[in-house]
């Protein structure tokens, strides 16, 4: 058991590991901050029979900083948050020369489109209805083109910090570089019915060779 | 309208001779109002957890025979296991109850009917029937609810966020009757709350005593006031998203179902949409209790009183532009995204100014610990962790990661439980007095308080570390996956430590139930509070006052230099204070 973030295995997991670490640290201080504070006043402050609390009403200068301060360091956030989700899930982030995966997700299951070799999806050599099992070659932009049968599901890979919900009536792209060759595991995050919590497949991120000959099986029907 | 006035002397009430049923059942009298919501709200507090402790149960031991679930029909745990399909049940009804029947009723049912005419001076709401017909309303949907749970199928399946299409449609999620029920009860809830929340915005506005101006009112009643706004714009949209869905399961329109021209996202926004307004629904009048007991037990004016206000105020309205939080990677244009990241973030300010307010109160006074004031301290020291566990789900980029994982389970149960709850157990215990006559004990409160800080934390703090891990929301079995059967000893020592969070909670109980007869006599003012309330006999008869009280000052002067006791009541005449305009022609 790890008390972190899974290992990485995406480009992906660099800015987002880093900006988890960052909100860490900063809501870390504010958190010392707070509750030591409230801890050295309930000792320091306890009540004495006789005595009264200092009367006053507050102070406009410490009001004026414990609103300031929060202030510029959520906005700060906010920038540094905008400028890696425009990189990650902006509608013009997906690299041209991803290779698109078609992704059909439906109670309570994973089906995976592959292109075969002319690499465009939607033509007669597609590799159809994978049935859960993703394989990508590591270190190339991946597209995968979301589409769902009949409730809203989720595509989740932990280790390459991945989620996109898959929704009827919608197609959504999302992308992603896999970084390390393993077999991980892809979950189903939105509640889809009784059988949701079955609904995952493995993924095999493998070398561009590797890769090719498992799709030349698989343009077989031997997907093991 | 009830009318006491010229009757002499505080406490005769020409009242007493109502029959039982109009004093006690089909009572018009705000403070029976608010005892009704409060013993029906914990009954649902009850309901909720048990609800929670069968989760608990499935996700530490999975596949094992739950203790006593023999007693559990064939169709939700045959031989005791737990199955699927009741599983869903389980967090979509422990979200439904807790959020809808238990916080909600506890926060605003109780409370404001019970101080909004108590704190301001007046004798009664401003409509004393069409509050009796909110609570009747509320108990009619809590009953059908329930009922949801025993028909054919079972309950409602599709979490408490009830997303469609899997809600709009029987054949995909399992149940029919049940979702439906969800609906029906949702809708009558709304209408429930929507009563409610017009009269307490009708009393603030017109029925504050001579002197109560708007910035001598108590921050409970600031907060109350402001909630009541949001839910009577918030509930309509919830209640219309409810009709609309009904409609999809039963009389076939589409307005869900993408196939038949239908948007699936619509849900979400119009569900959200109410959805996050009802977050501050669930805090802000938690937030107003806990400054009226930091300022009691800290024996000192409220920090900032003003900047307090401002906050309720900007959280209220800011609330209003933050929803599509909830749908950062639902398929949402990400550049709206980006919109809902600011305000998001933005959003986090009043909260941190209210946080330093409490500091603020605390620092050089005079603190007297009593359970109140624990749980109100206890409140800030959780709800600072559950503000601050927001901020990473602000951060669009890392909530791709911990969107829908126990990260968020983590989140909202310490601003519900850690946050609401905790507010609640403090304002039961302050204003147990004023409602039955007697205080409620204290050495068991403290013990309930210590226990209560300890399993809680025990059970919702290692959630994070599942959270970060990937560990999905409303997942029936975790051991499927092999990344997260490393986390299985964790998942064992959170239901262990809730099934002791739990069980502590009798103590609480038995202190609530065994204190309405046994509780030691309350004098009119145990606490030394300012409040307007206190000036009454316990418990306060029906009409409040004889002759409406006259207000000097804001509710928080205590320690005053000018007097000899550390509390000064806000109807008490200093030499050289102006009478009142008469102004607010209170209850008449």
């Amino acid at each position: 058991m790890k008390w972190w973030l899974p290992a990485p295995a995406s480009t992906f997991a660099g800015p987002i590991d880093g900006m988890f670490t960052a909100i860490l640290i900063i809501t870390g201080l504010a958190f010392v901050l707070v509750e030591s504070g409230l801890i050295w006043f309930v000792f320091k402050y306890r009540g004495r029979p006789g005595q009264k609390g200092y009367y006053t009403h507050g102070n406009t200068r410490a009001e004026y900083i414990w609103t300031a301060v929060p202030a510029v360091v959520c906005v700060g956030l906010a920038i540094v948050s905008n400028h890696y989700w425009k990189q990650i899930k902006g509608r013009d982030s997906v690299p041209p020369d991803a290779y698109p995966i078609k992704v059909h997700a439906k109670q309570f299951e994973w089906l995976f489109t592959y292109p075969g070799p002319d690499g465009k999806l939607g033509t007669a050599d597609d590799i159809v209805d994978v049935r859960n099992k993703l394989h990508v070659p590591v270190g190339r932009p991946v597209v995968l083109q979301e589409e769902a049968e009949d409730v809203i599901h989720s595509v989740f890979i932990p280790v390459f910090r991945l989620r996109q919900d898959a929704v009827p009536g919608m197609n959504i792209r999302s992308w992603f570089i896999a970084t390390v060759p393993g077999e991980y595991d892809l979950a189903c995050s939105q509640l889809c019915g009784m059988g949701h919590y079955k609904m995952h497949a493995k993924v095999t991120v493998q070398s561009q060779a590797d890769f090719d000959a498992w799709l030349a099986k698989a343009a077989q029907g031997d997907i093991e | 309208m009830t009318t006491v006035a010229g009757t002499p002397g505080v406490g005769h009430t020409h009242h007493d001779d109502r029959p039982f049923i109009r004093k006690y059942i089909f009572s018009t009298d705000h403070k029976i109002i608010g005892i009704q919501f409060l013993f029906v709200s914990l009954f649902f507090l009850l309901v909720g957890g048990l609800l929670a402790m069968q989760i608990r149960w499935q996700l530490g031991f999975p596949n094992q025979p739950m203790p006593g679930g023999k007693l559990l029909p064939e169709t939700m745990a045959p031989d005791g296991v737990i199955l699927p399909e009741y599983y869903i049940q389980l967090v979509t009804m422990h979200g439904t109850f807790m959020v809808f029947f238990a916080i909600m009723p506890l926060l605003v049912g109780v409370y404001a009917n019970f101080l909004i005419p108590l704190k301001l001076g007046a004798h009664d709401m401003a409509f004393p029937r069409i509050n009796m017909a909110s609570f009747w309303a509320a108990l009619l949907a809590g009953l059908v609810m329930l009922s949801s749970l025993f028909v054919p199928e079972g309950a409602a399946r599709a979490g408490w966020t009830m997303y469609a299409p899997l809600s709009a449609r029987p054949d995909l999620s399992g149940a029919g009757l049940g979702q439906q029920l969800w609906c029906v009860a949702i809708i009558l809830l709304g209408l429930s709350s929507i009563l409610g929340s017009l009269n307490y915005i009708t009393t603030v506005i017109n029925m504050r005593a001579p002197g109560m101006t708007w910035f001598r009112m108590p921050l409970s009643i600031w907060a109350l006031f402001i909630t009541a706004i949001l839910g009577l714009l918030a509930l309509p949209v919830l209640s219309g998203a409810a009709i609309m869905l009904l409609f999809d399961q039963t009389i076939g329109t589409h307005f869900f179902d993408p196939a038949a021209g239908g948007q699936a996202l619509l849900w979400q926004h119009l569900f959200w949409f109410f959805g996050h307004p009802e977050v501050y629904i669930l805090i802000l009048p938690a937030m107003g209790m806990v400054s009226d007991m930091i300022a009691n037990g800290s024996r000192k004016p409220i920090f900032g009183y003003h900047s307090m206000v401002f906050a309720i105020i900007g959280i209220a309205f800011l609330g209003w532009i933050v929803w599509g939080h909830h749908m950062f990677v639902s398929g949402m244009n990400p550049t709206l995204g980006s919109t809902f990241m600011v305000t998001t973030m933005i959003i986090a300010v009043p909260s941190a100014i209210k946080t330093f307010n409490w500091l603020g109160t605390m620092w050089r006074g005079n603190l007297r610990f009593h359970v109140p004031m624990m749980h109100a301290v206890g409140f800030v020291a959780m709800f600072v962790i559950g503000g601050l566990s927001g901020i990473f789900m602000a951060a669009t980029p890392v909530d791709m990661h911990i969107h829908d994982t126990y990260f968020i389970v983590a989140h909202i149960h310490y601003v519900l439980f850690g946050g609401s709850l905790f507010a609640l157990f403090g304002a039961i215990t302050f204003w147990y007095p004023k409602m039955f006559g007697r205080l409620m004990h204290e050495g068991w409160g403290k013990v309930h308080f210590w226990l209560t800080m300890l399993f809680y934390n025990l059970t919702f703090f290692p959630m994070h570390i599942l959270g970060m891990a990937g560990h999905m929301r409303r997942i029936y079995d975790p051991t499927m996956y092999d990344f997260l059967k490393p986390y299985q000893p964790l998942n064992h020592f959170i239901s262990i430590s809730a099934f002791l969070l739990f069980a502590v909670q009798a103590i609480f109980a038995l202190n609530f139930i065994i204190s309405l007869f046994r509780g030691a006599k309350a004098s009119m003012n145990p606490w030394q509070d300012n409040g307007l309330e206190w000036t009454l006999p316990n418990p306060a008869p029906h009409g409040n006052w004889a002759e409406v009280p006259r207000v000097y000052r804001g509710p928080y002067e205590y320690s005053h230099p000018d007097t000899t006791e550390d509390f000064l009541p806000q109807s008490q005449k200093l030499p050289g204070d102006p009478e009142p305009a008469a102004a607010s022609a209170a209850g008449h």
